[in-house]
């Protein structure tokens, strides 16, 4: 098995000044910390390596159809006001896209402060674990989470609204991005005072459709149940969020009845 | 002690006995005997076939499990068999061999879940402790990971099972379908050179197949590759004179649309499951399943898990492909725990998910 090495950088960013640093391996790509333009102005280096498992035809398909869908959609939301981070830079094609060229693709991206919501929850989820509370804190606790939930559903609205669905909604893709300064925790409680900012459109795509956008959601609904099982009971709020936010949802919401109800997914017992 | 292991959900038939030493050493296989229901080339297995297959095999098969197992009816603790999902005909054939048995010789039964048996039997045969699974077969397709005492799906089909969707392919070119089908596209598949392009379906950790069964289908009916005649001239023809007729001819053989058909559907598979490691945090994989015997997905899951620094466990078709000793294995840990089923409640059902089994033997 071994230790695990991470792909060698693509040029220019083998040679930066300080190197970028590695924060996450997603499934699909890398993510680095970085500076753009100025060492003193952070950003997100994105790089989708090769995948050597997939055949070479398919994976360029993929690797180039992907960041370029990626760069679209980050654009487009930037220009309708919605919080993603901003797109800096994009190579799609790996050094040209010279048949022996590096295979991957790499995109740049404004830095975002703050942690994710997956990180918040279930830092939230072990420090009740830990708490012996009444009733009244358990709902005051709860009605940070409602509000945190309500408001990830806002967001998920706003970025409806202008067109772009997410196509993979996990609480690893929302953030939480203070405002203002850090705030310090006390006693591993965690702070959810903050912007929700949209992040990872590997697998957004450009569509209106009420299928698409309920999809987004049920997948959302999904993620939470099987990540966070505390959080799950209030989901109902992130869909009053959402139900607010624009003049759509309701539509969508509907057909969320209807995905939810589908196929294999549908427990046919009682 | 001891347990009969008895699975007919879909077209095999599979009875199997193992052991728990009372010490606590290894569990071990004392019988494990398949008989599978083939369907003529072109054809599906229809559940009324299967489930009369079942019926006539059943005795048979459990008299030479026993002898093969060395034991006799006295030793054995507990009947195990499958409570679903699956086809219903075939899975009521087996239930009602499993009550006469246990009315007959006195002894308890042991419902289990099908996709519960697949994990069980692939921990305790690869070792693997807590990994991501991926279960694929001819019915299901799942990624799913353990936590807090049920086995949740992280993601699966939204349509068909990639093993439907390959068998189903085979029927389009008219495969045979023994030793099975996707056994025999994997074959056809190694002399496949020229990727043609389909549509690739993932929505989050969830996929698709149906779309691109009917792609690849409406490309062999294009390039007339389907049906018998060409099936027939696919066995004719050796290896090399169809590698000379490649090498001259840009349009895709029906090599190329197994190969195809294989290469996406599998990427598709390995992303999923890569996605979910990266999600619940593990470097382990475990793929369990029919489609958990093909070589070529065993290699991509192993060059993704290695490149994430983990490894991947599998199993050969002894283990991968529905048995009896898996829903012995799985019945026999719940049995453990104090579990059974009553003998009216003994009933089978085809919608029976992975998550709602509550798994009481692991913490």
């Amino acid at each position: 098995m071994g230790e695990y090495h991470p792909p060698p950088l693509p040029s220019p960013f083998n040679n930066t000044s300080p190197p970028p640093t590695l924060l996450t391996q997603g499934a699909e790509a890398h993510l680095y910390k970085t500076t753009s333009l100025d060492p003193s102005i952070p950003a997100a280096l994105k790089i989708r390596p090769s995948k050597p498992y997939r055949h070479p035809t398919l994976d360029r398909r993929l690797t180039r159809q992907r960041i370029i869908q990626e760069a679209r959609c980050l654009a487009k939301l930037v220009r309708e006001g919605v919080s993603v981070p901003a797109l800096l830079a994009i190579d799609w094609a790996g050094h040209g896209g010279e048949e022996g060229g590096w295979g991957g693709a790499w995109l740049m991206m404004e830095w975002i402060e703050g942690s994710v919501v997956r990180v918040v929850l279930e830092k939230w989820e072990a420090w009740m674990k830990d708490q012996t509370l009444d009733a009244a804190s358990v709902e005051k606790e709860e009605k940070r989470v409602r509000g945190l939930l309500r408001q990830m559903g806002a967001a998920i609205g706003v970025l409806h609204k202008a067109g772009v669905v997410h196509g993979d909604l996990t609480t690893s893709n929302l953030m939480l991005r203070p405002f203002g300064t850090e705030v310090v925790e006390d006693d591993g409680n965690p702070s959810m005072e903050g912007d929700v900012v949209l992040i990872d459109f590997g697998l957004a795509s450009q569509s209106s459709q009420d299928e698409d956008r309920a999809v987004d959601l049920y997948v959302l609904e999904r993620a939470i149940g099987s990540t966070h099982p505390r959080s799950e009971p209030m989901f109902e709020e992130l869909i009053l969020g959402y139900r607010n936010s624009y003049k759509g949802a309701v539509s969508a919401l509907k057909r969320l009845e209807d995905v939810r109800m589908r196929g294999r997914k549908r427990s046919m017992l009682g | 002690m001891i347990a009969i292991g008895m699975e007919g959900s879909a077209n095999k038939l599979g009875i199997g006995i193992m052991l728990h030493p009372k010490d606590g050493s290894p569990p071990q296989v004392l019988a494990n005997i398949r008989h599978t229901y083939v369907s003529p080339p072109g054809e599906g297995f229809l559940p009324k076939d299967t489930a009369r297959h079942h019926r006539s095999w059943v005795v048979k098969l459990v008299k030479q499990a026993l002898k093969e197992a060395k034991v006799s009816v006295d030793d054995v603790d507990c009947i195990c068999f499958t409570k679903g999902p699956g086809m219903g005909a075939p899975l009521q054939s087996v239930v009602v061999a499993a009550r006469m048995l246990s009315l007959l010789w006195g002894k308890e039964l042991v419902g289990v879940n099908h996709c519960v048996g697949h994990i069980e039997m692939g921990r305790l045969i690869t070792g693997a402790t807590n990994p991501v699974v991926l279960y694929v077969s001819g019915g299901n397709t799942q990624v799913i990971a353990y936590s807090s005492q049920r086995y949740r799906i992280f993601g699966e089909t939204l349509d068909m099972a990639v093993g439907n969707c390959l068998d189903r392919f085979a029927r389009t070119l008219h495969i045979s379908n023994d030793p099975a089908p996707g056994y025999n596209i994997e074959q056809l598949a190694k002399q496949g050179t020229q990727l043609v392009d389909l549509p690739y379906v993932v929505k989050g950790m969830d996929c698709s197949f149906s779309g691109i069964l009917a792609a690849i289908d409406g490309l062999a009916k294009h390039w007339g590759l389907g049906g018998e005649e060409k099936a027939r001239e696919d066995i004719m023809q050796t290896a090399d004179v169809k590698a000379a007729v490649d090498s001259s001819d840009s349009t895709p053989t029906r090599a190329d649309l197994c190969f195809s058909l294989q290469e996406t559907v599998f990427s598709m598979l390995v992303e999923i499951t890569e996605r979910a490691m990266a999600h619940v945090g593990s470097k382990q994989v475990l793929i369990v399943g029919g489609v958990g015997s093909n070589e070529r997905l065993q290699e991509m899951m192993g060059i993704m898990a290695r490149d994430r620094g983990g490894s991947v466990y599998a199993t050969d078709e002894r283990f991968c492909i529905d048995n009896g000793i898996m829903i012995a294995q799985a019945g026999m840990l719940a049995y453990g725990t104090g579990f059974r089923t009553p003998l009216s409640e003994s009933t089978c059902t085809q919608r029976f998910r992975t998550d709602e089994v509550f798994v009481k033997w692991r913490d």
